[in-house]
């Protein structure tokens, strides 16, 4: 027998998933521990309950451990950013980020003379000796983590590789993390992305052990995969030099997990929760991406990470006495005590829902007295709210498939407007199963000379490499597919000279096992 | 003055008159934020307090907006091409004002005048953003773009003298296209009674009263597209979804068009928007109803968060909005030399007040 283990670690839920080709065979959740690794503990020994853990063949694990390190400023380490361009910048690394992760990260900014122009030509010279110089202030200082960037290195990689070569003789116990193989076009953005990453591989060690630890504690001899932002998963190796990739991946997880519980490629997912509802759309079993720089605890970074409307309402929302007003204030995680039908005092939306006809939660009978004229009136308001995000996600006016799941997926059920979504079985561990389906992924994203050929060309050799790449990350060459393709001109060069391509291509794994052993 | 805060009104008030181009101003705010933090405080003075005979030029930033974003631009080139300007004309210049209040180059003379210690005009030479040299107020009454000085950060610099301002506009692009697609420009020398006469008046203030009123929007949880409209006698032309865009590349320039499809009140309609870096004209239904020299922009529907041509990709939920150009730009030489006939489109401007919804 094979199993998958999906193992989705939210701010306030650990959920965990069993499953038997796409058959959820197992399910729970439960509350997430300050160590998180306990929380997973507890969820894994519940669902493996009669099962053979040696039947596991491999365990997809999403995780906040890393978007909460940066949140809080906590466990991070000092980072020396060095970026190649024309000496002296005015615009230095990390110059707009907030003073207490600057407090946490900074361990220095170091600027030598490299980079290309846009077309791949040298800016200047790669300054040998600056860079020599500035490895030596860096061994004094004592910072071990270095984050690299170059002027259009996402171009042309050679300075940024050369200087790579420089900086580890000269410091061979740092651990250097190149810009090139993080980010996008935006040198600052990149950078962000790079220096936190460089900030967070002491952390990454320490949870990639305590990880491959509990599933050892458990039996499980399987290979362990993390999910990452855009819906793909990497390897523990991978995940100790590229953290960064890893921090977005929950409402991607319950957007995947959407998708394979129903079946449905192309819809709207709703995703409920106790204090919020997220709303995003799914187009060929993948989220839509964010098309706007995102803030990042309030670094500004350009990420591929979901597009998800946030509407205040969830199982905790509070609703006035007359059902005329639904929110936005919710009880939260105290819903346990404040509830009504947890024997409190406080109306909240699972109340009025329970009472209009959803599967019952608690004590049903606190809420059968209500005025069903309150109840009707909060849950047409609810639908109201629910429905027009719904429209703006969409994509057209066309009859769109509506998903809802999440720990309060069923609080929807008699929620007028709504009679059509599906709410599948196990809805409220979605996200478990969306981690346990991550795909394998290639992407591309640089700028093109056009020199000498054309954009059909650039864009045909771009689908080719990224293809390659989902490949050598272990899809299944049969069924790599195209999710994304685009190509956006720069503009005031003389015509055509260069354009800007972004192509992702995805496929299920072939297995899982080859490619955490490297195969 | 403009401090750090005003500055953060700016930025997102010059996205805005942008009107679908400009560039992305916020690499702009980073270096005018340094400059004031290294300087203090920068003056905007009106245009009525600057003596007849003073001198005046503007400074602008030349690149495309997708290098500017990787080879940042530095201060120092902004300090040095008026000292430059300076040694070529042998005058010495007591203000900088902006040639373009919309998109990055509303920012760009604020760093100039926080190196050397210069206050700013508070007006521009469009009232918006347009994608070349010589679509200025200044060209309308015989201005001249030269002599004017390009620098870039290899220390190369040119000087130029120039038979027109076309001419002046096709070398400037060559140079820049060399200097590797990013320099720093000071253009249009001017007196303080040209200035007076040429200008789009309060141009900056404008952009400071725009962000404004999208910032304090957003804090009372009202709709900032509503606060743009009602604060600046604009109009909301359509809500729509971006269904398609198409774009391409011709002399340098962002072409193309995005097609959206209606959303609340204007659901069933559709509109088709004609960029070239700027958003140029809106056709509803296949019926014209907005052109250049008007400002025709998208901001994101909820958030108010304006969306350069650039950007705009399939699913962005827009409020497409038009504002009135400045009068300059009204009249019939201003639309001649800027109106939907000069980007290539056969169709008469029309002033977005004669919309109907």
């Amino acid at each position: 027998m094979s199993l998958r283990i999906g193992i989705d670690v939210g701010g306030t839920n650990t959920d965990a998933a069993v499953l038997k080709g796409t058959e959820v065979i197992a399910a729970t959740k439960v509350i997430t521990s300050d160590d998180v690794t306990t929380g997973i503990l507890t969820a894994l020994t519940e669902v493996l309950e009669g099962l053979e853990p040696s039947d596991v063949d491999s365990v997809f694990i999403g995780t906040t451990h890393f978007i909460n390190a940066i949140a809080q400023a906590k466990n991070l380490d000092k980072v020396a950013a060095v970026r190649l361009a024309t000496p002296p910048q005015t615009l230095l690394p990390m110059i707009d980020w907030p003073e207490k992760l600057l407090a946490a990260v900074n361990g220095g900014v170091y600027i030598c003379a490299g980079g290309s122009q846009y077309d791949g030509r040298p800016l200047n010279p790669v300054d040998e000796d600056a860079l020599r110089a500035a490895a030596r202030e860096i061994k004094a200082s004592g910072v071990r983590r270095i984050a690299l960037s170059a002027v259009f290195s996402v171009v042309n990689d050679e300075p940024e590789k050369l200087a790579e070569r420089i900086l580890q003789e000269e410091l061979p116990e740092a651990t250097i993390t190149r810009s090139t193989l993080v980010g996008r076009t935006g040198i600052l953005e990149r950078e962000n992305a790079t220096i936190l990453n460089a900030a967070l591989l002491t952390l990454a060690d320490r949870v990639v052990e305590a990880l491959e630890d509990v599933i050892a504690r458990v039996g499980i001899t399987a290979p362990i995969l993390l999910s990452q932002n855009d819906g793909t998963v990497m390897t523990l190796e991978t995940a100790r030099l590229f953290p960064i990739f890893t921090i977005a991946s929950g409402p991607t997880n319950s957007m995947r997990g959407a998708a394979l519980l129903t079946g449905i490629r192309d819809g709207v997912v709703v995703d409920v929760g106790g204090t919020t509802t997220d709303v995003g759309m799914l187009r060929h079993g993948f989220p839509r991406e964010a098309t706007v720089a995102m803030s990042l605890a309030g670094v500004r970074s350009n990420f591929s990470i979901p597009d998800v409307l946030s509407l205040a309402l969830g199982g905790g929302t509070i609703i006035g006495d007359d059902g005329e007003s639904v929110g936005p204030e919710s009880v939260g995680h105290r819903i346990v005590r404040e509830a009504r039908v947890f024997g409190g005092e406080t109306l909240t939306f699972t109340d009025v829902a329970v009472a209009g006809g959803a599967e019952p939660i608690g004590n049903a009978s606190a809420v059968s007295g209500l005025d069903q004229a309150v109840v009707d009136r909060a849950l047409a308001i609810a639908g109201d709210r629910v429905l027009q995000a719904v429209d703006k996600a969409k994509l057209t006016g066309a009859d769109t498939p509506i998903i809802v799941v999440g720990g309060g997926a069923s609080l929807l059920a008699p929620v007028p407007g709504l009679d059509h979504a599906v709410i599948p079985a196990n809805a409220g561990v979605a996200n478990a199963v969306g981690a346990a389906f991550a795909e394998a992924g290639g992407e591309v994203d640089r700028v093109f000379a056009l020199e000498g050929t054309t954009r059909a060309e650039i864009l045909k050799e771009a689908r080719e490499e990224a293809t390659a790449r989902a490949i050598e990350a272990g899809a299944d060459p049969e069924q790599v597919r195209i999710i994304t393709s685009e190509d956006i001109p720069l503009t005031h060069l003389p015509s055509g000279a260069a354009v800007h391509v972004r192509v992702k291509a995805v496929g299920p794994f072939l297995s899982p096992v080859l490619v955490a052993e490297g195969e | 003055m403009i401090d750090e805060e005003s500055l953060g009104d700016i930025t997102l008030g010059s996205t805005v008159l942008g009107a679908g181009g400009g560039g992305d101003p916020y690499v702009g705010m980073l270096l005018a934020r340094e400059a004031i933090r290294k300087n203090g405080p920068i003056a905007l003075v009106d245009v009525e307090e600057v003596p007849d005979d003073a001198n005046v030029v503007f400074i602008a930033g030349t690149g495309a907006p997708g290098v500017l974003i990787e080879k940042l631009p530095r201060a120092a080139e902004y300090e040095r091409v008026l000292l430059e300007l300076e040694r070529f004309t042998g005058k010495k210049f007591d203000y900088v004002c902006s040639g373009e209040a919309g998109g990055l180059n509303g920012i760009t003379p604020f760093i100039t005048a926080g190196a050397l210690g210069l206050p700013v005009i508070d007006a521009d030479g469009m009232g918006r953003a347009f994608p070349a040299l010589d679509l200025v107020t200044p060209t309308l009454y015989g201005g001249s773009t030269t002599p004017m000085v390009l620098t870039d950060e290899h220390d190369n610099t040119m000087y130029l003298e120039a038979e027109s301002n076309l001419w002046a506009e096709d070398y400037a692009r060559a140079a820049t296209a060399a200097s590797g697609a990013c320099a720093a420009m000071a253009i249009y020398p001017m007196t303080g009674a040209q200035a007076k006469a040429w200008l789009v008046r309060g141009a900056l203030s404008l952009a400071v009263e725009i962000g404004r009123s999208i910032r304090r929007a957003r804090e009372a949880q009202v709709s900032p597209v509503q606060a743009v409209v009602d604060g600046q006698r604009g109009v909301l032309l359509f809500a729509g979804k971006v269904e398609e865009v198409d774009r391409r590349n011709e002399g340098g320039w962002t072409m193309g068009t995005a097609q959206l499809s209606g959303l609340d009140e204007d659901a069933g309609r559709s509109l088709v928007l004609n960029f070239q870096n700027e958003n140029l004209a809106a056709i509803r239904d296949g019926q014209v109803i907005a052109t250049t020299p008007d400002l025709i922009m998208c901001l994101e529907l909820d958030s108010g968060e304006p969306i350069p041509s650039e950007e705009i990709r399939f699913g962005y939920r827009v409020a497409v909005i038009g504002l009135p150009a400045d009068a300059h730009w009204r009249t019939p030489d201003g639309i001649a030399l800027a109106g939907p006939r000069r980007f290539g489109y056969d169709m008469e401007f029309t002033p977005i007040e004669e919309f109907v919804r």
